[in-house]
């Protein structure tokens, strides 16, 4: 996946560790920003308001 | 991977990160079960569970540090100790996995933790007590009070083996006893391929006597490194596979925003004992799939699989369940300050 496996041993293990690294901060910012947007709607409509 | 594949790890990442943000520990020891009974072998296994529980820790340590609740003094110590542990334990399970123990030795370490843990948590939770869990509305801020401080830790503070150091809420150990705490969870933490939350955070309480919600705090940003040391060694042995990790990382991110939010609005202690039946379910299902090797019967896999993933189903929607009832409730529907 993503042309990983083409790195050797270390340089590979780094590779994948960094992809987990940044898939995790991009999914903070971007659910952090879905969450901004659709929260006040969500609240209203399961709060019946 | 089949598209029913993916929809099922990012389902089962969905369920998992509303109990990680709700209880800030527990569901990543699901998730290297839950591999197993799927067939994966032990070294993919773990190593795609830490990685997953590296993932989903810097999401939870980007939130708590916000928060002020990360003793940085403390979470360093603690890396130190862990690292060493890790090392330690995934040299066990290579050395296991050699012999062609390392899947039923794992199960079977699985089943007494995850059991011993799931009876403490439902007992306390019976008798009231707030044992095993995470209270939410602690000041992180504010010196302990000696009455809080658990008789145990009392004990182990009063050892004065330099050099001591004094961590926030005032209280002051020695850095031995802090090493000694880190090995032993970083141990179980390679050894079983969790990020060690739900044995290291009831440890620094329990143990060193540090306050809960600095406990959670560092816990989560030792994890965060832990989770990282540990996902690289791993990898270094091919056993990190990202078309497990991302699915299940990209719905845990997600319900790690739903449980996160419903802390906020449900009373926490309604829920700790599905918190502690889940964990009994869990060793349950993991006795279960030995079982189904050790008599030969396939079908007993899936039930253990079923174990797994309904006990996570039913302690995620208690959780779910009780924050909508809470918002419909007119007394509390606009008290809420979730994100």
């Amino acid at each position: 996946m993503f042309g990983i496996e083409t790195l050797g041993g270390n340089a590979q293990a780094a590779a994948l560790v960094g992809v987990v690294l940044v898939e995790a901060m991009v999914l903070y910012v971007g659910y952090g920003a879905l969450t901004a947007a659709l929260s006040p709607t969500v609240r209203k409509a399961i709060g019946g308001e | 991977m089949s598209a029913g594949l993916l929809a099922l790890f990012v389902a089962f990442g969905v369920l998992i990160g509303v109990l990680f943000g709700f209880f800030g520990m527990g569901g990543s020891f699901l998730v290297t079960p839950a591999l197993l009974v799927m067939g994966y072998p032990s070294r993919v296994a773990v190593g795609s569970g830490l990685a997953f529980v590296f993932g989903t820790s810097v999401i939870a340590t980007l939130k708590h540090r916000d928060l002020g609740q990360v003793d940085y003094k403390l979470g360093v110590s603690m890396i130190i100790g862990t690292t060493v542990g890790l090392e330690v334990g995934k040299e066990i399970v290579l050395y296991l996995e050699e012999l062609g123990l390392a899947g039923n030795i794992i199960s079977v370490t699985y089943v007494l933790l995850l059991g011993g843990i799931g009876l403490f948590v439902t007992y306390e939770a019976l008798k009231g007590g707030d044992g095993g869990g995470v209270s939410h509305d602690v000041d992180g801020d504010a010196d302990i009070d000696a009455d809080d401080i658990p008789e145990l830790a009392k004990k182990i503070q009063s050892y004065s083996l330099p050099p001591m150091i004094t961590l926030r809420g005032g209280v002051q150990v020695s850095l031995w006893m802090i090493l000694l705490v880190a090995f032993a969870t970083g141990l179980l933490s390679g050894f079983l391929g969790v990020g060690g939350g739900f044995i290291r955070m009831p440890a620094l309480f329990y143990l060193i006597g540090v306050p809960v919600p600095i406990a959670v705090g560092t816990d989560l940003f030792e994890i965060m490194f832990s989770g990282g040391i540990g996902s690289f060694l791993y990898a270094q042995s091919g056993g990190v596979d990202l078309s497990i990790v991302a699915p299940l990382l990209a719905g845990s991110a997600l319900g790690a925003r739903v449980g996160s939010a419903a802390t906020s609005i449900v009373d926490e202690d309604e829920i700790k004992i599905y918190f502690g039946l889940m964990l009994l379910l869990g060793a349950l299902a993991v006795a279960v799939r030995q079982a189904g090797n050790y008599l030969g019967m396939g079908v007993l896999d899936y039930v253990s699989l079923a174990l797994i993933l309904g006990s996570a189903l039913m302690v995620s929607g208690a959780v779910l369940y009780s924050a909508v009832k809470s918002m419909r409730a007119p007394s509390t529907a606009g008290s809420s300050t979730a994100d």
